[in-house]
């Protein structure tokens, strides 16, 4: 019984963590339709900006700040953002393509550097004895706190998106979504809006990354490995429904579950010769899976009306078709 | 028998009717011409009718057949040849290889009609190696006619050929078109250019907010003092 | 010093040769899908592994085993597009892009599943290295370098005398007009996957060839494939050939001056540069 509430406080924590990085992503995607392939990048620098700050001196790699967590975890926030900023300022004004492969280079670059620069970040042997909050506080006491630390950062960053997205800078967002060009004619600078949500968005994600850090006390740079940190969040947002902060919750929910519960099954029943083969179906289930939600219900359990709208039909771009002069475009025959 | 017969046209692109009941016919032989306010429907009569717009009820009829909802590689085998508004060339194929690409669907030999259309548009024939995307404005709308005429179509659907074009450039199209129906292409034309389009129609179409408002020879149009006013700018 | 400089743009056009191949493909399917398709490096992958089954499984010399992997390539491919990407035309690109990961995603998780996830080799048997004109490569390399321009040359032949390949130039410059003259846009769809795969095989084997074959092998190179691709111009696949070129030669120009991990930075950062000065790519025209 104990076990299984530790169990519980356990997958409850890393559902709340995975939380946070989808209401992050969903500013990004479901609120702005940006595309970042690069969750994984964003959500280690903030893991491994906390870590580098709050750990005491070492000589495996860069340290010894020993600062309050934090002030980790905001720095985190604030590195991610910067990067993002970087990012966005060459990209967000070109077609929504680029970012994607924008995002892709710079979570790969960010995945060399903590895997070779070994001063900085003991490269693959990771970094350990990262400061828990209530540190002297044994036990399983430990892990609640830290539960419900998680679970404030979810309440908070839901609120505060739901209140970005209800302000008038959340309805620019949503009719940029629709209708780029009445917007542009409004006066709204389209690149700007843009920009504010995707920082925003690497910032929480950041955030997800420190308090990642501070869960398992140790990371290295296989934890952020695009699988777990990108391609699942993508999953779950989807899932849950895009555009939509409970879908997203909902969602990481559900594949979650999914994920962690085929790892307990395959653990349980696979010979260990065939780990990492099981593994590769766990991938293929959920790849699969991701494809028969956009083929059979793309707008996720908690469907956003907004969202499907823009999305599911096809959207011209003026990319030489013909551009037709009553507001429209050819059909398809 | 009307060449083209459209009768209460309804359609647009999926949303609300930009076309409200539209009649329309072309005899053969005639250059008519659609005139009227930006958003009156004037091209999404012409896309409707090539089936780049729905059409939600209504008939269109070629030759006495039924040609509403059909693909436009139909149409284009059964003599319709259509050039759009905008993006009507492939920037980057040549002026020659825009006009086989017109011919796409015939497989035999084509030179004879490529011959003709360098006759109607001498300076085509210079250029025939150029990228068509290098162009002026004027020749790329050349090269634009020039590829619907590769079927030798009997009927020929211009949205708005003269639109963006020099003075020069303009009478200049304006002469084709004449010289083309003179060799016996029907022409139904949207233009914006409608003083000077009327003054070489055979008849004309006045649209408005989706629907008909008048219609008359182009030159009663150009006569008539409230359409003078309303739409042709004074 | 300068020995050094020319070995290493040798070793530059090898790689360039490999990443030309890979971005012709992406650009293709750009040009006319319309997409970016994040599933190109893993289908380089599987490509790589189809043909090592031929050789290993089955025994067959390595030319033969690159005709079959590419047909069964282009199968695998055309088997996708129908049963996903088909569906998905009438959606946002975005879409697209997301499903392309999934599919990449599962194509990878595939390969692992069945070769395991260490290293393979075609060969076991050490290449001596050949003496060009002070230059050292491997005749293995100078294959690639020569496949290469055999590929491009016919890729160039058939785009430019065949019908299917004019349809295809047309269709990429201008998909609606395309209908207008009665171009079957399905089928122009299918030819693209077919030549899209089978370049992308073709460069997975190649990469497998110079380098090794390991699960991730495809998406390790999509970033300087993409690179390569923007540098020439989206849809173009003769700027593909010279992107895929400077991208290759300064990658393996950069290893003079940092850990050669860091090549794909160095195709990120020509990326960054090109999107900044000329995101239309060198071929690409400026809308």
């Amino acid at each position: 019984m104990a076990d299984l509430l530790s169990f519980a406080v356990f997958f409850l924590t890393l559902v709340g963590i995975y939380a946070v990085l989808a209401l992050a992503l969903n500013v990004q995607w479901g609120l702005t339709g940006l595309f970042n392939i690069g969750i994984a990048g964003f959500f280690a620098i903030g893991a491994y900006s906390s870590a580098i700050l709050t750990t005491p001196p070492s000589a495996a790699h860069l340290g010894g700040f020993d600062l309050p967590i934090a002030l980790g975890l905001a720095a985190g926030m604030v590195l991610s953002g910067v990067i993002a900023l970087g990012i966005g300022i060459v990209t967000l004004r070109l077609r929504e393509d680029y970012l994607a492969i924008a995002t892709i280079g710079i979570a790969e670059i960010i995945r060399l550097v903590l895997k070779n620069e070994e001063w900085l970040t003991n490269g693959v042997r990771g970094i350990a004895g990262i400061p828990r909050p209530f540190e002297h506080l044994v036990g399983r006491g430990q892990d609640v706190i830290y539960l419900l630390i998680v679970g404030m950062a979810v309440v908070v960053v839901y609120l505060a998106i739901e209140r970005g997205r209800q302000s008038p800078w959340g309805r620019v967002l949503r009719a940029m979504r629709e209708r780029e060009v009445a917007v542009m004619a409004a006066g709204k600078d389209i690149v700007r809006f843009r920009l504010e949500s995707f920082v925003l968005g690497a910032a929480f994600m950041g955030l997800a990354g420190g308090l990642y850090a501070h869960f398992f006390s140790f990371i290295s740079p296989e934890a952020f490995d695009p699988m777990y940190a990108t391609f699942l969040v993508w999953v779950m947002l989807i899932a849950g429904g895009s555009g939509n902060n409970r879908g997203a919750i909902l969602g990481t929910l559900v594949i979650w579950t999914i994920w962690a519960g085929t790892e307990f099954l395959t653990n349980l029943w696979v010979p260990a010769e065939y780990m990492t083969r099981a593994g590769s179906i766990r991938v293929m289930l959920v790849g699969a899976l991701l494809l028969v939600i956009l083929l059979v219900r793309p707008q996720g359990l908690l469907p956003e009306s907004q969202f499907v709208a823009a999305t599911t039909s096809r959207r011209r771009r003026g990319d030489g078709g013909a551009a037709a002069t009553e507001e429209g475009g050819p059909q398809e025959p | 028998m009307s060449l083209l017969e459209i009768r209460g046209l309804h359609g647009g692109y999926g949303g609300a009717d930009i076309l409200k009941g539209i009649d329309l016919r072309v005899e053969d032989g005639e250059i008519v011409v659609i005139v009227g306010p930006n958003g009156a429907g004037k091209s999404t009569a012409m896309k409707s009718v090539f089936g780049l717009a729905q059409v939600r009820s209504g008939e269109i009829r070629f030759d006495g057949a039924g040609i509403t909802r059909l693909r436009p590689d139909r149409l284009a085998r059964l003599g319709i040849g259509y050039v759009p508004q905008e993006s009507n060339v492939f920037p980057s194929l040549t002026v020659r290889e825009n006009l086989d690409m017109g011919a796409f669907i015939r497989r035999d030999d084509i030179s004879p009609q490529i011959e003709r259309v360098f006759e109607i548009f001498p300076p085509l024939r210079e250029k025939r190696s150029q990228r068509a995307g290098a162009l002026s404005g004027g020749q790329r709308q050349m090269v634009a006619m020039g590829r619907a005429l590769m079927l030798e179509p009997r009927l020929l659907l211009l949205d708005e050929p003269t639109a963006g074009l020099s003075p020069a450039f303009t009478d200049l199209i304006f002469e084709k078109i004449v010289e083309i129906n003179r060799a016996g292409v029907s022409v139904l034309m949207v233009e914006q250019n409608a003083r000077q389009a009327l003054g070489i129609a055979h008849r004309g179409y006045v649209l408005a907010l989706g629907s008909n408002r008048f219609e008359d020879s182009g030159a009663n149009l150009l006569a008539n003092r409230e359409v003078a006013e309303m739409f042709l700018g004074g | 010093m300068f020995q050094e400089f020319v070995q290493l743009v040798a070793y530059g056009i090898v790689l360039g040769s490999i990443l030309s191949l890979g971005a012709i493909g992406l650009s293709l399917l750009f040009g006319i899908l319309r997409f970016a398709h994040f599933a190109h490096g893993d289908v380089m992958t599987v490509g790589a592994y189809m043909a090592l089954a031929f050789v290993a499984g089955l025994g067959l010399p390595l030319w033969a085993a690159f005709g079959l992997a590419i047909v069964g390539g282009a199968g695998l491919a055309i088997v996708i597009d129908q049963l996903v990407y088909r569906r998905l035309r009438r959606t946002a690109p975005v879409i697209l892009l997301i499903a392309s990961v999934g599919v990449a995603l599962i194509l990878r998780s595939l390969v692992q599943f069945i070769w395991g996830p260490d290293t393979q080799v075609f060969s076991q048997e050490l290449e001596m290295p050949l003496r060009i004109a002070g230059i050292r490569l491997k005749p293995s390399q100078l294959n690639i370098v020569v496949g290469t321009i055999v590929l491009v040359v016919l890729l160039h032949l058939f785009l430019q005398r065949t019908r299917m390949g004019k349809a295809m130039r047309a269709m990429a410059d201008n998909p609606d007009l395309a209908r207008v003259v009665g171009i079957d846009t399905e089928r122009v769809v299918v030819a693209t996957w077919i030549i899209g795969a089978a370049f992308a095989v073709s460069a997975g084997i190649f990469l497998g060839v110079d380098t090794r074959l390991q699960p991730t092998m495809g998406w390790h190179v999509l970033l300087p494939i993409f690179a390569a691709t923007i540098l020439g111009g989206i849809g173009k696949p003769y700027g593909a050939i010279v992107g895929g070129m400077v991208v290759g030669i300064a990658s393996e120009l950069s290893t003079a001056a940092f850990p050669s991990v860091y090549k794909p930075a160095v195709a990120f950062a020509l990326m960054v540069a090109m999107l900044i000065v000329r995101p239309t790519g060198l071929f690409g025209t400026p809308r």
